[in-house]
Parts: C-alpha cells; sequence; structure tokens
C-alpha cells in the first residue's frame, strides 16, 4: 500500500510521555482525520512524523514511506540530510497560521521557487513558470503579479492556498495539514476545504488532516482517528466515527459539540 | 424593557494615508437590554471589533452616539474614567495578550475588584464560578491553558460587578470542544450576575447556542437582526444564507460545505 504508515510512535519529553503509541495509516488519495481535544498529541504526532518534534524529545516507533517510487521503511531513522532530501520534496507540511508559516521579508516568489529550485534542481525561470503555475492550481488571482508580492499584501484565505501551493511544490505524496483552516473564516474554510479535497483527488494525495473541528472532518475526511492523552482511541470511516462512535470518549467528543440542525431548518434549540 | 445599551447611527472612520477615508462602521444600530445576551456575527474585516471598541470607549466616533442606561460613553483617555463608566467590561480575543505575565492571577482579579465600589465577591467566589480552583489565584498567567486563561480574563472582568460584559471573539483562539463550553460559561457568568453580555464572534454555529438575538454585520453595517432561532432557521439576508451555508456539520456525510 502507498501512503504513510505510522506505527507506534512514541515521543517522551521531560520524563512525559506525549505521544504513547500512536498507530495511523494514511493511504494515498485520501484525507485521514486526526481529532481529538487539546493537549491530545494529534499536533505533536504531525511535527513528530516530520521530525519537528520538540528539542530533546525522545522518539521510537516506525513511520514507513511508500509512494510507489521511493520506500522508506523508518522516516524516524533517516540521517539528517536524507531526512531533509524527503521533507519538502516528498512529505509537505501546512501550519495554522499562514501569517506566521510565510516569510513576511521575501516576496512570494521566492518563497515559491526557493525549494523547487534546491529539491528539484529548475533554472530560475523554470520554477518561476511552475510557480505561477501553482499560484493558478490553488486560485489566486493574477499569479504573474501575486509572484512580486509580499505576505502582507494578501488576506488570510489567500495566504492559506499560497502556503497550500508553497506545500504542494515539489509534487509531495503526502501532505500534513495542522489546523489549516482554524484561522479562517467559514466562508473561506469552504474555498479552502474544497481545494484540499480536490487535490487529494486529482494528486493522489495522502492527507493527514489535524483537526480539532468535527464539522470540518465531516466534510472532507475519509477515515477519521480520535487521538486522546496521546494514543488513537478509535479509528474508522468518516460515517461510522461520527455517527456510530464505538468508544465512550469518541461518543463524548461527538456529544459535546453544540446540537447543530441544519441551518435553514426550522427546528427548535435542544 | 429599556435598552442598557443603545447603539445609535454608531460610525467610526479610519483616515488611511493616500488611500482616503475607511469606513470601518457606517451607521449601526444595535440595542442590548439588561440581561439579554446579543450576538455579533460577521466575517474578519466587516467592523465588529472596531464596534466593541466603540462600545468601550477605545475608539472614537465620527458620528453618532453610544448610550449606556441613557448616558454618552465617554472617549478613554489617559485620565480614569468615572465610575459610572466602569460597568462596561471586556473580554479580549487572546488571553496570551490580555494578562500580565509577570503578575499573579489573583492579584490581576484583585484589581478588578478594586473597581467594584463593595459587595464584590471574593477572587475564590470569581474563580469557582469560573470552575477553576481558588489555588489558582497565587499561579501565573504562564501556568494555565488558553482555555483557562480565558476563565480568568472573564473572571477579571466580573470582578467589577459590570452592567454591560463584552466578549470580543472570546472563544476564537480555543479548541472545538472549549469554545462551547467557554461561551456557555460567558452567557452564564454575565446573567448570573445581572449583566448584560454581547458577544462578538464569526461563529454562528456557537452563537447561536447562547445568545438570544443575534445582529449579522457585513462591510461595517448590520444587515440582519432577530432571535436567534429565527435568524438561525429562517434567514432572511442573503448574506446570513451564505454565512449559514459555508457550516460545515458534523453529519459524517462527506458534504463539502458551499463557497
Amino acid at each position: 500500500m502507498t501512503g504513510l504508515e505510522i506505527r507506534g510512535l512514541v515521543l517522551e519529553l521531560g520524563g512525559r510521555r506525549i505521544l504513547d503509541g500512536v498507530d495511523v495509516t494514511v493511504p494515498a488519495g485520501q484525507v485521514t482525520g486526526l481529532a481529538g481535544e487539546s493537549g491530545s498529541g494529534k499536533t505533536m504526532t504531525g511535527l513528530t512524523v516530520m521530525g519537528l518534534q520538540p528539542a530533546g524529545g525522545r522518539v521510537t516507533g516506525t513511520v514507513a514511506y511508500d509512494d510507489g517510487e521511493v520506500q522508506v521503511p523508518d522516516l524516524l531513522a533517516l540521517r539528517p540530510g536524507a531526512l531533509n532530501r524527503m521533507r519538502g520534496r516528498r512529505i509537505a507540511m501546512v501550519f495554522q497560521d499562514p501569517t506566521a508559516s510565510l516569510q513576511p521579508m521575501l516576496s512570494i516568489g521566492t518563497q515559491l521557487t526557493d525549494h523547487l529550485r534546491h529539491h528539484l534542481g529548475l533554472s530560475r525561470g523554470a520554477a518561476r513558470t511552475r510557480a505561477a503555475e501553482l499560484l493558478e492550481r490553488v486560485r489566486v488571482p493574477d499569479p504573474e503579479a501575486a509572484l512580486r508580492r509580499y505576505p502582507h499584501q494578501f488576506s488570510g484565505g489567500q495566504l492559506q492556498r499560497i502556503a497550500i501551493a508553497v506545500a504542494i511544490a515539489c509534487e509531495p505524496k503526502v501532505l500534513i495539514a495542522d489546523e489549516p483552516t482554524t484561522a479562517l473564516d467559514v466562508t473561506v474554510q469552504a474555498g479552502v476545504l474544497r481545494l484540499l479535497r480536490e487535490l487529494t483527488d486529482d494528486l493522489g494525495l495522502a492527507v493527514l488532516l489535524v483537526t480539532h473541528d468535527l464539522g470540518v472532518m465531516s466534510a472532507v475526511a475519509d477515515t477519521v482517528a480520535v487521538m486522546r492523552h496521546g494514543a488513537v482511541v478509535e479509528h474508522g470511516p468518516r460515517y461510522q466515527v461520527i455517527r456510530e462512535p464505538r468508544t465512550d470518549y469518541a461518543k463524548e467528543l461527538v456529544e459535546s459539540l453544540p446540537h447543530t440542525p441544519p441551518p435553514g431548518v426550522g427546528e427548535d434549540r435542544s | 424593557m429599556t435598552a442598557r445599551l443603545a447603539v445609535e447611527g454608531a460610525t467610526v472612520t479610519y483616515r488611511q494615508p493616500g488611500r482616503g477615508v475607511l469606513t470601518a462602521v457606517d451607521g449601526v444600530d444595535l440595542e442590548v437590554r439588561a440581561g439579554e445576551v446579543v450576538g455579533l456575527v460577521g466575517e474578519s474585516g466587516c467592523g465588529k471589533s472596531t464596534l466593541a471598541r466603540a462600545v468601550c470607549g477605545l475608539e472614537p466616533l465620527t458620528g453618532g452616539r453610544i448610550l449606556l442606561d441613557g448616558e454618552p460613553v465617554k472617549r478613554l483617555g489617559f485620565r480614569p474614567r468615572e465610575v459610572r463608566q466602569r460597568r462596561i467590561q471586556m473580554v479580549f480575543q487572546n488571553p496570551y495578550a490580555s494578562l500580565n505575565p509577570r503578575r499573579r492571577v489573583g492579584a490581576q482579579i484583585e484589581d478588578g475588584r478594586r473597581v467594584a465600589e463593595g459587595g464584590a465577591p471574593s477572587v475564590a467566589e470569581l474563580l469557582d464560578a469560573v470552575g477553576l480552583d481558588a489555588v489558582a489565584a497565587g499561579r501565573y498567567p504562564h501556568e494555565f491553558s488558553g482555555g483557562q486563561r480565558q476563565r480568568v480574563a472573564i473572571a477579571r472582568a466580573m470582578a467589577t460587578g459590570p452592567d454591560l460584559l463584552i466578549g470580543d471573539e472570546p472563544i476564537a483562539s480555543l479548541d472545538a470542544s472549549l469554545q462551547a463550553r467557554v461561551a456557555d460559561l460567558m452567557r452564564r457568568v454575565a446573567l448570573d450576575r445581572g449583566a448584560s453580555l454581547l458577544f462578538i464572534s464569526h461563529d454562528l454555529a456557537v452563537v447561536r447556542v447562547i445568545a438570544d438575538r443575534i445582529a449579522v454585520m457585513q462591510a461595517g453595517r448590520i444587515v440582519e437582526q432577530g432571535p436567534a432561532e429565527q435568524v438561525w432557521a429562517d434567514p432572511q439576508h442573503p448574506y446570513t444564507r451564505r454565512l449559514l451555508a459555508a457550516i460545515p456539520i458534523a453529519d459524517g456525510l462527506g458534504r463539502l460545505p458551499a463557497v
């Protein structure tokens, strides 16, 4: 199977077990949701897979990567140089706050072409052309002009689209999205979710979507894994986890949502 | 019932160098009655935070007026404001920035109590009301999580015994599982102490649960206003309909929200 396979991932930090044996499979062409409350370790799972865990953290377990072309039995065992050839090239990440993840002093063009030239060895001109295509792909208006602009000249929704463009630039096979729409308005969020789904279907990406919003989960995820205290307590198809949760904790999580009848339908407050 | 807070034709403009004048709040009429929770929703940039700041006197009005129990709210300057005007309190969006990191939580709540004219509940009672333990008073803000900090901020605002509590996106930086809880807590704490609540958020789903009335704001104007259930179930304005359609519903069906 192609995609990412996380097995028994443990992260110890200052004597505390932040992750306590996480098992998740992220198959290609699917969105795998990672849900849970704050402090459950869902963000740490994403970061640890990328080798971005906090300094001093001790990591055990395996993360197997396979995209049909390249197989890595365990990403965690790679040396820094080998890991750097994977990150940004085959595994990419989108963070929650695009105003923080993009460099304010560099133009969008620079930030979109830097890793293209490094990883793929493209010439300046070729990278520029590809960057414009990418902006078009994520539907940023007037790509050529956008390349010359700086992050502060865009709205939050546009910036997150650009951050996604940066992430998919080198055609990675795995995308880790950590709360990619939390900082956005609902109408903008809807657009970014559609984009994420589209990219998954068109490019066959394996997406690990970390979010606390079960509404978002329900909209784009194919399977949902619920985390608690650093371990996955339930993992199953979207419909089953949200509508017929098997474990008590997943049930609690679903029930803690404000009971929301679909808008525009007359129903009493319950 | 008389209005506790009456906003009449309030207009706030910003001068932008080289780009003319931006009207952030454009002739807004809004009323918050005693013991009422009003939810103000809209997307970022629609002027809802500017309106909140204007209500507190943090933003000068270009036109219209804002009355608290019939008295105009004065602009906040460097001088301490009149006692009567301290009855408006605000809970800000970011509890990491709104609490002083170098002072104990108890001391910060104590500041609020000193403003109240007698009869203020004790720090322990205030902490208890927001679901925190009394020992929390001796800790510093960094020892708390985001949700707990926002509870501290609510306790501090309530310590002054306000008549009007304003929450400017108080739940935006919290977890989904916490958002509904903290919003509900704000409603309960405010109403228990006889304060009205103006709750500002971009999240209609949460506002619907705690507000008696909802006002929807777009580009500086209020486009729709009404009882919460009515706005939710039978939205009149196309903008409200668009906002509602974009909310992803946790129904497990994998439906992408409309753009």
